[in-house]
This record gives C-alpha cells, structure tokens and sequence, in this order.
C-alpha cells in the first residue's frame, strides 16, 4: 500500500539566515519567532550571532515558572493564567515543557490542548518544548526561547516545567517568580514538610479548590510555611493560594500574587541578586553542555578512557582528570 | 510492512546530540471541525512520537485558523489532520486557505481518516500534500512524513 501523494510540484522553501529574522523578531513577528526558537533549539551553529544580538536586548520581561506534580492542572492554569494577564493587556509568552523519550528521541506535547483556545484569543505566543534528554525539568534550550519572547516584548513569559517529582527544581534558577501548583489528595502534612520542590515557591498555588479535599492541602502548606521558610527573602513570606481553573475562582487573586512578588524583587533589591544568580547558572550549564559535546566528538580519546575505567586499571575520576587534561596526580575529591 | 519499533532503528538512546539531531521532525497532529472522534489522531501521534518525531497535539474541534496560527507558533514542519467527519473537502479548502493567507504554505499537509479516494484530487487542489489511507501500518505514515520533509529540505 502507498500513500496518495500530491502531484503538484515539490515544496521548496528557502533557508533564511537567522540574522535576517532577527529584525522581525525585534518587531515581534510571529513566524519568524517561531522560526528562531527551532533554530535554538537544534543547536544551530549559524543562529549564534543572532542569539547574540537578541540577548541585548533582553532583561525587561517578568519571567514566572509553574511547576508542579504530573496531572496537578498546570497547563489549565497556564491558560486561565494568560487569560487573566491578558485582560489587563498584558502580552502574555509561554514555553511549555514535556518529556522527551529517552528511546526514540521523540515527544508528544500535549500542553497546548489546554491552552489554544486562550492563546488564539488572547493574542498570546505559546511554544510547546520536548526536554530533548535535559534533566531538570526544562529543556536545554528553554531559556534561550525566553530570550527570543522577552527581546520580542512578551511579558510576563511563564515557563511550565515538565510534570516534575520531588527533585526537578531547575525552574528556581531560571524563572524571577516561582508558583509551585500542589493538587488537593496527593499526601499528607509529612509530603508538605520534605525537602525539594515545595522549597523553591515563592506562591504555593492549590489546584482543583473546588473539591472539599483542597483544603486539608492548604492548611497542610500553611502549616509548612507557619515553620518559617529556607528560601531567605526579606519581606516576602510565600501565600498559599487556593485557584479553580474551572470555575475561575480565585484565579485573579494568583495573578495580582505574582504581580506583587515582582514588585517586592525590584523594591527590594532584591531582583539584581535573582539575576546574577540567573546568569551564572545559564553560564555553568552551558560550559558543561559544550564540554559533553566536546568529549562526545573525539570518540576515540573518550573510547581510551572507558577502556582503562572498564578494565580497572584507574578509577572514573583519574579518568575525569586525563579527559580534562588536568594532572590527575594533583586530584582533589 | 513490519511494526512502528523498526522505523526508529536509527535513534540512539543516551545520547541525546545524536537522537536530537536539527533535523527532529516536529509534527501538529489537528482534529478539524465537529469531530469528535481522536483515538486514531491519538494512535497517530505515538507512533510518531516512537519514530523520534515532536507531536504537538491541538485537542478536538478546531477551526483551521486556529490549526494554522497553532502550526506557526510550533514552527512544525508538518500539520496532520485525522477527519471522520465527511466534511473533509471544505475543511481541506479552508485550511489551505489560512495556509496562503498567512504566508505558511512551506507547512506540509497531510491528511488521513475516513477519505473516499474520489475526492483526493479535490484535497490535493486545497493544498494537501499527502493522503495516508486508512487502512495504512503505521510505518506508511511514518515514511510519509519523512519522504515529504527529505525533498524539502531543512528550512
């Protein structure tokens, strides 16, 4: 059996050298958006100068990460999210994050199901991202396309991590303001006192409060949070807010919370010290993303390493060291 | 014709530099109009998904316009459309339409379905590039999309 194939004339379409997207990128035009995300996302070596300019001309976008357990309402809070952002003519961007197949490599991205009716009526931008094998909860390339939203005057962009476990906390560094979403009967006030996830909120958000189980889940976050909180900032103690993305309920009052929370960073200052912390992370992933595909390329010198780890003759980190070039008498660890 | 795990044959677990080559075919998986049946858009979109594609699914009932404006923010290569409703030809006719309207027409479409084959040469005048019939393997779809994606080229 064969497929029917149209007998008109092959599709061609041109390659457009990125940096001469880059102008409607700055001009906020959709397509060319759209386009410059994919490049980032492959990795293409002939997109790195426009990516460059692009950053100059990012930093004025509210960034705001929703993390949250698999199935806890992420993407339907996103939606009414950008509904309620929209509303007060905010131009809403969104990078939504799913899991990749470590075995085909491929991805189904089903965030969007939630959130086309919004985004097609409120004008928002929403790019759905597969993680690509990044751990973490994001994808590798998730903050270079807040870059191309933020340089395209998309504010506030809301990234939605993966549907994370306890540990995936890789949002805290790239996102100004944290909303971690806890759905109602999934653990008891022992889940709420655990290291990890619930840490890193800078607004505990409930889900599904239109079910009676929602509010044993508050009392047991503000029963947490009563015990005072790791995450050291001055005059910001982290509400625990009740939403309904059914009915509605209370959506805006998460909305307002998340536009307080960046006005308490930039009165307090304490906004410049996010932003280092953020830069220095984007820096050190990077450098150990573009040592891996190093070491990846000289297949034979990585193959010489193995051999010697396999046959036990050094250990993985005098292995480490001559991989590195260092001097593995002078090891440390 | 064999099952959807030999198409991936060239996928290489681990080593995500190699599985996410630039060349990952994204792919919008759509369900047009008042049809509310997606288990096959649903089957469709995993055997993709095991062929190392990126599926972005839209969810039921949409318009073509909003399949289009979807398609551009996805910036995928293909859109694949899973229509049982019979009203297949002014759906196809329209959605080429936003396809011209919107400067997007480097998009492929490739539709599947319940599609009698007397109006395949209606589909392909509305811009449907491919027509996988359905009783097709899973394979035919797979191969399908990466024939169309081969003769473009990278874009």
């Amino acid at each position: 059996m064969t497929a029917y194939t149209s007998s008109r004339q092959a599709k061609r379409a041109a390659y457009i050298p990125s940096i001469e997207l880059l102008s409607g990128v700055l001009a906020g035009s959709v397509p060319a958006i759209a386009r410059m995300i994919s490049r980032a996302e492959g990795g293409y070596a002939e997109a790195s100068d426009a990516l460059a300019e692009i950053y100059r001309h990012t930093g004025k976008a509210h960034i705001v990460g929703i993390t949250g357990v698999p199935g806890a309402g992420k993407s339907t809070l996103v939606s009414s999210l950008i509904k309620a952002f929209a509303s007060d003519g905010y131009k809403v961007g969104v990078i939504a994050v799913d899991p990749s197949s470590p075995f085909s490599g491929g991805a189904i991205l089903g965030d969007r199901v939630r959130m086309n009716d919004a985004a097609q009526s409120c004008q928002a931008f929403v790019r759905s991202m597969a993680t690509r094998g990044h751990l973490g909860g994001l994808a590798r390339s998730t903050l270079q396309a807040v870059d191309i939203l933020d340089a395209a005057g998309y504010s506030p962009i809301i990234i939605e991590t993966v549907g994370v476990g306890q540990d995936e906390v890789e949002v805290v560094t790239a996102a100004h303001t944290i909303v971690v979403l806890s759905a109602p009967g999934l653990g008891d006030d022992i889940q709420a006192i655990k290291a990890g996830i619930l840490e890193i909120a800078d607004i505990h958000a409930v889900s599904k409060c239109d079910k009676p189980e929602a509010s044993a889940t508050v009392s047991a976050l503000k029963g947490m949070m009563a015990l005072g909180t790791v995450k050291a900032s001055a005059g910001w103690n982290p509400p625990v807010l009740p939403v309904s993305s059914v009915s509605g309920e209370r959506i805006g009052d998460l909305k307002d919370g998340i536009g307080q929370h960046w006005a308490h960073l930039q009165e307090s200052g304490e906004l410049a010290e996010r932003q280092r912390s953020m830069c220095r992370t984007r820096i050190l992933g990077t450098a150990r993303h573009l040592f891996q595909l190093k070491f990846n390329e000289d297949v034979e010198e990585m193959e010489k390493h193995i051999q010697a780890v396999v046959n036990r003759d050094v250990d993985p980190l005098v292995a480490a060291y001559r991989l590195l070039g260092w001097d593995s008498e002078a090891r440390v660890a | 014709m064999t099952e959807t795990s030999t198409v991936d044959q060239d996928s290489n677990p681990g080593a995500d530099a190699e599985v996410h080559s630039p060349g990952t075919i994204r792919v919008l998986v759509a369900k047009l109009g008042l049809d509310g049946h997606d288990r096959g858009a649903k089957i469709v979109a995993r055997i993709l998904r095991d062929a190392g594609m990126e599926v972005v699914y839209t969810g039921l009932y949409k318009s073509p316009n909003e399949v289009v404006n979807a398609a551009i923010q996805e910036d995928v290569d293909v859109i694949g459309v899973s229509l049982l409703s019979g009203s297949h030809v002014p759906l196809f006719r329209e959605l080429g339409r936003c396809l011209r309207e919107q400067k997007a027409e480097h998009i492929f479409v490739v539709a599947g379905g319940v599609i009698p084959e007397q109006d395949y040469a209606a589909l392909s005048d509305s811009g449907v590039d491919a027509i996988v019939p359905q009783e097709a393997r899973a394979d035919l779809i797979v191969t399908t999309i990466r024939n169309l994606i081969a003769a473009r080229g990278r874009i």
